[in-house]
């Protein structure tokens, strides 16, 4: 994957596995690969990929069992606020690039209608 | 684990290192970086023990540079130093009568892994193809402390891949790793730290993330910031 040099590459990697979970790529109870693994699955450092399970752990998207390895968590809820999360900061990007276009609230809803008849086409 | 205070290496009127003092964490992954001529492969010539230092001292692990640091560390220079007869399987038998921590099953499944034949002939072998031969060789030692020389140089971008993967297959919470090279943006992903040498003394960073995450910074800005 490539990696923007500026932002932490811990974060970065955890959009994309939370992205991967979201898009149904890595599911409910899915095996994460050890942490050796994905340093080297992701060409990241093992201390950051050793971080990135405890940030996970902590915003309990996955779960360790003991001698058998990392997992990804079975709780729906925990999916449900990860998407509105990631859908929340798509839209805050989104709203303020186009404020700085000098778009209006009700210029910025007809545009997206417009764009969104056009897909169903 | 790796201590140097005031380096100084000089050959004759020439100064090659001015002044390097640095300190190096176990387990973790450097870039030494730095334009031709600023000194790395003088610098990692001192600490492998192949050169001496005009001035100043090397501690590792508290002990001087000298046979039992040589068992531990694992140096790879950037000029082939195979005989032009060897084929990659003599290379690995080579090193298995020079170094006690060679593991030939190692190097196989790493000349295996990089796509290469042991029955080759070392002189009929591509840039990129002698690039890996080497670091196989020298990641099939299970050293503790491993000096790669412009291990990236003039390597195609697949290689590189492959290069990057059996160094971080090797690396671990015991060894540590310094990468030198140009090419700061191959490294960023995944080193820990970084060396910058400049005319022959040292600017170091002791942790990557915690830069881009305070100050938002990488090492390739820090980088343009010391050379521009």
């Amino acid at each position: 994957m490539e990696y923007e040099n500026n932002i932490p590459i811990y974060l970065q990697v955890m959009n994309r596995i939370k992205k991967d979970m979201i898009q149904g790529k890595l599911p409910m109870g899915a095996k994460l690969p050890s942490t050796r693994d994905m340093a080297v699955q992701y060409h990241i450092n093992p201390n950051t990929a050793g971080r990135i399970y405890k940030e996970m752990e902590q915003q309990n998207m996955c779960y360790t069992k003991r001698g058998l390895g990392t997992f990804v968590t079975e709780d729906a809820t925990v999916f449900a606020a990860m998407k509105e999360a990631m859908a929340e900061e798509v839209l805050e990007t989104f709203i303020k690039e186009m404020k700085d276009l000098g778009y209006s609230k009700d210029e910025v809803m007809s545009v997206i209608e417009k764009r969104y008849e056009r897909e169903t086409d | 684990m790796l201590e140097c205070k005031n380096l100084r290496k000089t050959y004759f009127r020439k100064t090659a290192v001015d002044n390097i003092s640095l300190e190096l964490e176990e387990g973790k992954i450097y870039a030494l970086l730095g334009p031709n001529g600023s000194g790395k492969t003088t610098f990692m010539k001192m600490v492998a023990g192949l050169v001496k230092p005009t001035q100043g001292t090397i501690s590792y692990k508290n002990q001087q540079i000298g046979v039992n640091s040589k068992k531990e560390v694992a140096y790879m220079s950037t000029e082939p130093y195979f005989y032009n007869y060897m084929t990659v399987e003599d290379v690995g038998k080579y090193y298995a009568d020079f170094f006690e921590d060679f593991d030939m099953s190692a190097y196989r499944e790493l000349v295996d892994e990089m796509e290469l034949d042991m029955q080759t002939r070392v002189n009929k072998l591509s840039t990129g193809m002698m690039a890996k031969v080497k670091l196989a060789a020298t990641l099939a030692r299970k050293a503790k402390l491993y000096l790669l020389d412009e291990p990236l140089n003039g390597i195609d971008l697949l290689t590189r891949e492959k290069i990057v993967t059996a160094i971080l297959k090797a690396a671990g919470e015991d060894c540590t790793i310094v990468i030198s090279s140009h090419l700061v943006e191959e490294l960023e992903s995944f080193i820990d730290g970084a060396i910058f040498i400049k005319n022959g003394c040292n600017v170091m960073v002791g942790d990557a993330e915690e830069m881009r995450e305070i100050q938002g910074k990488s090492i390739v800005d820090m980088y343009k910031e010391i050379y521009a």
